[in-house]
């Protein structure tokens, strides 16, 4: 922006946070400076910069300026922030809260945030509450289309490889929320397509998140708290209900005997290692990495499972 | 993925940025009274001449109707600033729905580490209870959609573990760890010196400084198999380097192992769970990989776990240590089970 542009947006601000009453644009034309003298030309200048005062967040309010010509006014009591005033302690969760989107997508907005509870006479220093360090790190290309889908409640497409499928397929979702959980992003809502609720995994969405709806046309169920949603999808292994029969090497297999629920020396000189597992696919798995140092011995499906690991590792 | 490296400037200089500083400026110096140049400079991210800059097109301000007059009055002699008049824009804009969402958000995450909370006081609740309070009045509608966004924690931030590495840290003692590392399934013990907590994506990590290894290491909270806090004071060398986490949490050392895979839609996984340098479609739900690796046992490890699910193709001497440590497997699968007996540990 330049310096001239700078001024008279500076000053239109000013001109109309001054004024009770609606001013025209003739008016305003009148009293700040730097707009051209043909009226077509300040015509297109101003409408460009009504736009850009209302990108700012700035309420420009339009009524009649009487004679039925429209006028504008900023009111000043919708424009300042309220009174805030934090204690210490409050400043400092403040300045390690300001921080936590430091590298991720609501980095600028943060700061802006807090450069406006500054201006509002918060002292919230940087060197502040030692020690403890929260952050998001930068995620995912889909997080800020996403995250106005929802702010504004538009509905939205988009490609979605779903978890081991080859192909990738669209989807069509009013998006409620969205949540981190455990370092992953997520967005829940109403998939029109299954007309089900559905969740989604960030990472997993492939190319360009698209807008279906103007805002305002989603409806988010009262009481609907995507957390749980979220919570429910990702609730991670199922609860273990079998229980395997290791032959452990002596010394090894250390993360396994952390979950053991017994272990005892084996006639042969290696452990009996008996562990609790839900999912036998991706129990196989972790115990296939442990190579030659632990062999399954119950049941036959994980051991089968295992030297099918193992046989694909091979090739 | 977008670029770790792309530019997330914390004050922006470009267009309506300077317009909102600016309008932030003003009440910054009428909330303080008197306020000096380097210290203002310093809160909004310029330098005292931008700031300069600033104050000056501030002054010049003038509006020509009904009567022409400047509505801001200022001074900064002797590098003091002083805004004597400057109604109407005396406080500062209200809060945008990203801005009060940006903070509601993370404050309400911090609600999930432990000691923020629990900082009660009587009658007034946690600092933490009381800053979301406030700023949620503040923001007053702005502060509505920010409940259509969360982030939740792993739950080892209410353990006892996290508990004594504060204790530990408030204290600025040494602590002894047992510390179970993954990618060799062997269980460490060394002695650290805190340096801080980092809650990262999720995870709890303490950074210390790793007595072991003589440098500055990352440990994770849920590895943790034991800790005491020893009476010794914590020395963390002038030369201990904190991560930057404006760089990551990861970053591979010079020496680290450039490693190629192949994976099968089955094995996607990898690339939403580690650190990749590239990532790339080769149709079908299949992807290649390149990632870093410092141990070769845990990229053993990983491949014989996934197996048929993925495949190495760089480097290729480490691809027939795996499938090597798989033979050796299988061979001891193929024995009768009755007369078991164990092979001597193969030197892969």
């Amino acid at each position: 922006m330049s310096k001239r542009k700078t001024e008279r947006l500076l000053s239109l601000v000013v001109c109309l946070l001054a004024t009770d009453r609606y001013l025209t644009a003739t008016q305003i034309r009148t009293a700040v400076p730097g707009y051209p003298d043909s009226f077509d030309a300040f015509k297109r200048m101003f409408e460009r910069d009504k736009e850009e005062l209302r990108e700012l967040g700035i309420p420009l309010e339009t009524g009649a300026a009487g004679e039925e010509e429209p006028g504008y006014r900023i009111p000043r009591q919708i424009y300042m922030l309220p009174d805030i005033r934090l204690a210490p302690d409050e400043a400092a969760v403040l300045a390690v809260a300001a921080r936590v989107w430091r590298q991720a997508e609501l980095a600028g907005a943060a700061a802006g945030a807090l450069l406006k509870l500054r201006a509002a006479g918060v002292d919230a220093e940087e060197a502040v509450r030692p020690g403890i360090e929260p952050r998001l790190l930068a995620g995912e290309a889909s997080f800020s289309a996403l995250w106005e889908a929802v702010r504004d409640r538009r509905p939205v497409t988009f490609c979605y490889r779903a978890a081991g499928r080859s192909d990738p397929q669209r989807r069509q979702l009013e998006p409620w929320g969205v949540v981190n959980r455990r370092g992953r992003w997520y967005v829940a809502g109403h998939d029109t397509g299954r007309d089900a609720t559905r969740v989604f995994r960030l990472s997993r969405i492939e190319g360009p998140v698209e807008f279906t709806g103007p805002p305002g046309s989603v409806t988010v169920p009262a009481g609907q708290d995507v957390r749980e949603l979220v919570a429910d999808w990702d609730s991670a292994p199922p609860p273990p209900q079998q229980t395997a029969v290791l032959r452990v090497r002596p010394g090894a297999g250390f993360g396994l005997r952390r979950r053991a629920l017994g272990q005892r020396p084996g006639p042969d000189g290696w452990d009996e290692v008996e562990v609790p597992f839900g999912e036998t696919g991706w129990f196989a798995g972790h115990l296939a990495s442990f190579g030659p140092d632990v062999i399954v011995a119950e049941p036959a499906d994980l051991r089968d499972a295992v030297i099918t690991r193992l046989k694909g590792a091979l090739a | 993925m977008t670029s770790a490296s792309s530019p997330r400037a914390s004050t922006g200089r470009t267009s309506g940025d300077r317009l909102q500083r600016l309008l932030a400026l003003v009440p910054y110096v009428i909330s303080r009274q008197v306020v000096g140049l380097p210290e203002t400079a310093a809160a909004f991210g310029v330098t005292e001449r931008e700031l300069i800059d600033d104050l000056n097109l501030l002054w010049c301000v003038e509006l020509r109707a009904p009567d022409p007059y400047c509505p801001i009055d200022l001074s900064y002699e002797g590098g003091e600033i002083e805004i004597s008049q400057a109604e109407p824009m005396d406080r500062p804009l209200r809060l945008g729905v990203d801005e009060a969402s940006a903070l509601l958000v993370a404050l309400r995450m911090l609600a999930d580490v432990g000691s923020l909370a629990e900082s009660e006081e009587p009658g007034g609740g946690s600092a933490l209870s009381r800053t979301i309070a406030k700023l949620e009045a503040a923001a007053g509608e702005a502060a509505a959609p920010s409940a259509q966004v969360a982030v939740q924690l792993d739950q080892i931030a209410a353990s006892s573990v996290l508990g004594q590495l504060q204790d530990a840290l408030a204290r600025d003692r040494r602590v002894h760890l047992k510390y179970y590392v993954p990618g060799r399934d062997e269980a460490t013990e060394r002695d650290v010196d805190p340096m801080r907590l980092l809650v990262v994506e999720g995870r709890t990590y303490l950074e210390g400084w790793c007595r072991r290894a003589d440098d500055v290491r990352l440990f994770r909270a849920d590895r943790v198999l034991g800790i005491e806090v020893l009476p010794d004071a914590a020395e963390i060398p002038q030369h201990a380097q904190p991560v930057d986490l404006d760089r990551g949490l990861y970053r591979p050392a010079p020496d680290d192992l450039r490693v190629v895979l192949e994976l099968a839609a089955a094995g996607r996984w990898v690339a939403e769970y580690y650190p990749c340098e590239e990532v790339t479609e080769l149709g079908d739900g299949r992807l290649r990989v390149v990632l870093r690796a410092a141990d070769r046992r845990w990229v053993r490890r990983l491949l014989l776990g996934l197996g048929e699910d993925g495949r190495l193709t760089e480097p290729a001497a480490l691809a027939s240590e795996v499938s090597e440590a798989a033979g050796a497997a299988l061979a001891q699968y193929a024995q009768p089970r009755d007369v078991f007996v164990p092979p001597s540990r193969p030197r892969a």
